[in-house]
This record gives structure tokens, sequence and C-alpha cells, in this order.
């Protein structure tokens, strides 16, 4: 971290109404009674009693409003909290994103500002809203999540805390209204409030928070950290983009394998000689596309031009001292012909000497 | 069929399910609340549960109460009837028979892994808790993690000093409900010590502040496993990496079965390995299968022999089965494929896998990082 940037908390959650909020509010009294000068940057009260009680007292920074075809919204104002210059900003939902025309597109955006200003945030977000667990979250909600944030970007904070509530007591405080207004809690219970969605949105909680503190502190226990300091044994993941639709899942998952190893990850693509232009366009824009996303992730990108496209894959791989393959899983319903000749498998063939792994399709 | 469809429970699977369902019928439920360190409010949230739910008409007694509360824990306490702990010197421990006469729905325990004075009618504890939940009481308990028995050896290490009592990991994986108190160490830090300690220390409690959160990943994973399989929802949702090594006697079965390690280390998943049973072995294949499925063992991997004609199907059976996310099987299981116009078994793992990822492994000496 930079020299004088402001610290980064967030407090973690599975779901709404488990208390991320609350808890940040807490945390705003506990450092104001320390003599801190603590503001509340952005606060979303839901309309839920107990925290906007909790939230008396502290200081609130009013937000700016913004029209957007003719509809008026109200945004964090940042440059308002930049004025006010405070030790230390509480900002409820750290994934949401801003209504077009505001400076910045995600609300995570203006945190990274107000922390380069030297401001700690303490900030809330749950956890489908990380990037890397994207797949899982839909095989899990069913629910393709939109508002994501890049895992680099979490991993920023100095401390990720998890702010739990057995499933059993959430659905309690949903049916008794406290977390939303009757008519909506009865949708809510039929989609993302199901029993067994929030048990397992809150085992991934539980587990990402241990990692969290794995990849944080030197002594952690699962051993990764003494390893990672040798290079010797340092693994180097190559991701292969291709124009495939699964390509995105395959990215996510290599990049969280890469992460939990410590290993390098690259992410690279393999072009004909000819080159992108002679590419169809549609080929064209989903391979930019996917090589964004990877840059977006913070991976490092190459574009290799060369044919026959598995033995350039490979010499690449050699010659850069890669340890494992990550490739997306072919398409079914090939006939065994044609299939062998698919560059996974022709992949999976020549890869005598480097480990190769074929990501399933979690589309589903 | 699908990945979703093959996990079928086995017979021990429904065994363990009809004794756990009788054990709920008679039993009262188990919470815990279970935090890493003294200091990051399991009494309180424990008895902030017990007010609401009193407040909600459930008949709740407190049966035991930490000796130094704070002061917000004491200003809860005053909310509720005590049962008076039976004294034996200075030493305390609950009164079983009192508070089974009293017979309230829910009891409020602080403070599990206590030892009771010698000549009580349990030695521990969580016995007289096991009593009360045998009588039909339920019981809201709190635990630190350095008390759980079988943590007792990384807590000794991180902390470089043993407790004396402790809680059988096994009872708290039995709760119905648990619940983490999660904070940084920087809050139990001040106020246990001062001074040059504190970055030792917050190592030391961020280690622990893992393992708690692990083991109630683990609890949790455990009950959506049951209830998916109560309403017979075949369906894995991938939320803990299971790594199955397939090894055959020409695998890198040693690399394979540490680089299975270390994944499910890092995932802090578990590790399966499996060698799919073959007829005409040589005397030469079948001491190097015992020593890889030594090696297996050693590595603490579950390890199972499989039988099947179809190699493929067996494995992917027994991954259904298991809810395996990661296969890892090495290149020679590829022999042969050029002789054939079907699918040699590798490619078919990788198109018959659903939801599963395929690793395959050089036969060896390859430059791979070790």
């Amino acid at each position: 971290m930079r020299d004088g940037a402001g610290r980064l908390k967030i407090i973690l959650g599975y779901a709404a109404g488990v208390g991320k909020t609350y808890r940040m509010m807490e945390e705003g009294h506990q450092l104001l009674e320390a003599g801190r000068d603590v503001v509340i940057g952005y606060f979303e009260p839901h309309g839920r009693l107990d925290t906007i009680a909790r939230s008396e007292g502290l200081e609130l920074i009013p937000r700016r409003t913004m029209e957007y075809r003719g509809k008026w919204f109200e945004e964090m104002d940042t440059e308002a909290i930049l004025v006010r210059q405070p030790e230390i900003a509480l900002v409820d939902e750290f994934p949401h994103t801003n209504v077009p025309g505001s400076e910045r597109a995600k609300r995570w955006e203006d945190v990274l500002v107000v922390l380069d200003a030297g401001i700690d945030v303490i900030t809330t977000m749950n956890i489908q809203h990380l990037e890397s667990l994207n797949d899982q979250m839909r095989e899990i909600t069913g629910i393709q999540v939109r508002e994501t944030i890049p895992d680099w970007v979490t991993k920023r904070a100095e401390e990720v805390v998890l702010a739990d509530l057995t499933p059993g007591a959430l659905l309690n405080r949903l049916d008794r209204g406290v977390v939303y207004a009757p008519e909506k809690a009865e949708r809510a219970r039929q989609n993302f409030f199901k029993e067994s969605t929030l048990v397992a949105l809150r085992e991934m909680a539980l587990r990402q928070a241990a990692h969290e503190i794995d990849i944080r502190h030197a002594e952690g226990a699962s051993g990764a950290q003494q390893e990672a300091a040798s290079p010797a044994v340092r693994e180097r993941i190559l991701i292969h983009i291709t124009e495939g639709a699964s390509t995105a899942g395959l990215i996510r998952r290599g990049r969280r394998v890469a992460e939990y190893l410590k290993a390098e990850c690259f992410a690279v693509c393999v072009l004909p000689e000819s080159g992108m232009e002679s590419l169809p366009a549609k080929t064209r824009s989903a391979i930019e596309e996917h090589l964004d996303f990877a840059r977006k992730l913070h991976i490092e990108t190459r574009v290799l031009q060369g044919e026959p496209a598995p033995e350039t894959l490979m010499d690449f791989a050699r010659t850069n001292g890669i340890t494992q393959i990550y490739l997306a899983k072919p398409p079914r319903s090939r006939v065994p012909f044609v299939l062998r000749r698919h560059l996974v498998m022709q992949v999976v063939r020549l890869a005598t000497d480097i480990q190769v792994t074929v990501v399933a399709d979690r589309r589903r | 069929m699908s990945e979703a469809e093959r996990r079928r429970p086995t017979p021990e699977q429904l065994l363990s399910q009809a004794e756990a369902e009788e054990r709920c019928e008679r039993h009262g439920k188990l919470k815990v609340f279970l935090g890493y360190a003294s200091g990051v409010g399991k009494s309180f949230r424990m008895l902030d549960e017990g007010r609401r739910r009193k407040a909600r008409g459930e008949d709740v007694v407190v049966a035991a109460v930490q000796a130094q509360a704070p002061e917000d824990v004491g200003e809860l306490l005053r909310h509720f009837e005590v049962i008076p702990p039976l004294h034996t010197g200075d030493a305390a421990c609950i009164d079983v028979a009192a508070v089974c006469r009293r017979h309230p729905a829910v009891c409020l325990i602080d403070g599990l892994a206590y030892s009771n004075p010698p000549g009580s009618r349990n030695t521990e504890r969580w016995q007289d808790v096991e009593e009360l939940l045998a009588a039909g009481i339920s019981v809201i308990t709190t635990v630190n993690l350095q008390y759980i028995r079988e943590k007792q050896p990384q807590v000794e290490a991180i902390r470089g000093r043993a407790v004396r009592e402790s809680v059988p990991e096994s009872f708290i994986r039995r709760a119905d409900e648990i619940e983490i108190m999660d904070a940084p160490p920087e809050y139990c830090v001040t106020r246990l010590e001062s001074s040059d300690r504190i970055p030792e220390l917050e190592n030391q409690l961020s280690a622990l502040r893992e393992l708690a959160l692990v083991l109630a990943a683990e609890v949790v994973d455990r009950q959506l496993e049951e209830y998916l399989r109560r309403r017979g929802i075949h369906q894995t949702f991938g939320t803990h990496e299971r790594v199955l090594v397939c090894v055959t006697p020409r695998s890198n079965a040693a690399l394979m079965i540490s680089r299975g390690r270390r994944q499910a280390d890092r995932f802090r998943g578990e590790l399966f390995v499996a060698y799919v049973e073959q007829e005409r072995l040589t005397q030469q294949d079948r001491d190097t299968l015992a020593r890889n499925l030594e090696a297996a063992r050693e590595a603490q991997a579950t390890v199972e022999i499989l039988h099947g004609e179809d190699p493929v199907a067996a494995i992917l059976h027994f991954a259904g089965e298991h809810g395996i996310t990661q296969i890892f099987v090495g290149h020679s299981l590829q022999r042969g494929w050029f002789q054939s116009l079907a699918p040699n078994p590798v490619d078919r793992l990788i198109l018959e896998a659903d939801g599963i990822d395929i690793r395959i492994f050089p036969h060896g000496g390859g430059k791979e990082a070790r």
C-alpha cells in the first residue's frame, strides 16, 4: 500500500439483513468514543429501524442528487467527503453501480479516491459480488450477479471481517419484516432467501473470510506464505484465451486457483499467422473482450501468432516456465475423429512435460 | 446423467441420516457461538439471543456465566432467571439435576470448555450439556477455538502453550447451529496486552481466527449436505473443494498425491485417492500400487479402491457421490489411444465429467515445480 493512503476495512456478509451496516455503525461509534474523527460517507438505511437508530450520533455527509433521464438519483458525494477530510469514512454498499453521468462508474472507484486522499474507509459488501466467485454464485443462486468487484480491489483492504448470522435467524428476521417490506420479503423467500441457498452462501463467505486472513498474515495456517517465499516452488499458470463463451469462467477459475496457490498467472491467446485482422469480426471482438476482462482482473496478457496453434501454445509455455495450462472444456457432441483434432485434446496430448487442467463449464 | 443426479446417498449416509433424525426428535437443539479468543463478544451475543428469544415468549434460563463478565454482559444478565451452580470449594459446576427439574425450553451456558471440579456428576461441562440436550432442553453456549481438543496441537504451535481444558471437536460439529464472532485481532490484543508483543500476538491470533472460520465453514458444509439430502435434492454447489487423485501403477503418483494434498490444503478442502482395480497386474505393478496407496494414506487422503469394467464410469460415479470438484489423472491413462478410434480414457473423462475440473499430469521427469 502506498504511503499516506487511507486504510480500507471490509465488512463481509452473505445476504441482505445479516447485520453488515449495523456492524459498520457500531464500529463508527466505537471509533468516535475513542476520539476519532468519523463520518458517514454513505448510508443505505433500507428502512431498517435498528440500523437507523445506530447511525444516530454520527455525522452524515449529505448525498448528492443527480438527474438521469428525468429522474432524480442520490449518490455518495465523494467531493464533499474529500473537502470534509475526516479520519475515517463509513461507506455502505461497496459494489454499488453509480447512476450514468457520475464521475466514476462504481462506488468502489469512489472509495479508492477517498483512500488515496488519506482517509480510512470502512465499507460493506456481500460475498456474491466478488468477481472470482461469479460462476459459483450462479450455481448456488441461479442468478447472474452483474455488480461485481475485481478481487484485487478487495485486496486493498487491510482487514476483511465477517458479519455472521445463522440462516435460521436471518429467515426469522425476514419473516418479522426487519429486512424487507412484507411484499418484497415474500418474493425474496421464493428466490434468493431459500434456506439451502443461504447456507451455501454462508459457507462461501466463511471460507472467503478465512482465505482473506491467510493471504494477509505471515503465519497463515495453510502454509502458503512460507512456500510462496521460495521461487523454486512457485507455480506459473497459463490461461488459454479463445473466443469461446466459457472463456470468462475459465479466466475466473484460473485466477482463483492462482491466488490460492500464490502462483503467477498469464492469459495467452494464439492467433493465426495472418493475425487478428484475418479473423471474423465477431471472433475478434470476443477475443478482445476476454483479453480485456483478464486485464481488468490484473492478469498479464500475451497475444501470440503462429501455427499450428497447439504447438505455438506449448512452445510459449515451455520457454516461459509455465507449470500448468488452463483450458476450457471442449464442446460436447463431437464425433471422436473431430474431437481428437480439437485444440484442447491436442494440447493434452502434447503436454508430456507440463500439467494441463481442463476446466469444467460451470455455466449450466 | 448429470453430475448432480449421480450424487445419490450411500447406505452409510442414509444410516447416519436416520440416526441424526432420531437424535433430533429426542434431543434439544445445540447452538454454539464460536470465537477464536476471549474478548470477541461471544457471551454478549449468547445473552442477547437469549433475551430476544425470551421476548418472543420462549422459556429461557441461564445455568452458567463467566466469573469476570464485562459490564454490558452483566447488564444483560439481569433479564434472566439464573439456576445457581453447585459449589465445590472455589470451583463451580452446572446443577444439572436442578436444570432438568426446572426443565426450561432453552438453557444458556457460557464457557462450554470448563472442567468440573473433582467429584462432580460429569468431569467436563460439555458432558453436562449433552445430558441437558438428551433431556430435551435446548442449549445455547459459547466456546473459544483454543479449547477444542483437536485444535490443541495447532493452538500450541501458534501460542506456544497449551490449555488444560478441552471440548472434543465432534461435539462442536454436531451442533445444530454455529455462529462465529469474527473481529480483527486488534480488538482482543488491546484488551489483553500492550506494547511490543502486539505484532506477534496479532499474527498468532490471525492464525487462530482463520482456524475458527474454517471450522465454522466445515460445520455449515455438513449442514448444507444434510439439508439437501433430507429433501432429496441431489445437487452440489461446489462450495467446498474436493480433490480426487486417480492413481495407477504407472502414474507419477507421488507428485500427484503431493499436489493433491497441497491443492486441498490451500482450498481448505478434502483429498481422496482412488485406484480402479485392474486384472493381470505384474508383481512389480502390485508393489508400486501398494506403495502409492500407502503414500496416499500418509497424506491423510481418503483412499478408495474402485471396481468396474469401465474405469472412467467408476471414477465418475465415485466423484458424483462424493461431490468431487477436481480430478487429477496421469497421462499414462492415455496409453494406447492411437490404437483405437474410440476416445481414450483421458478424453472421455474430460468430456463426460460434468462440473469437475480435470488435471492431467505428465509421466514424470517433467520440469514441474516441486
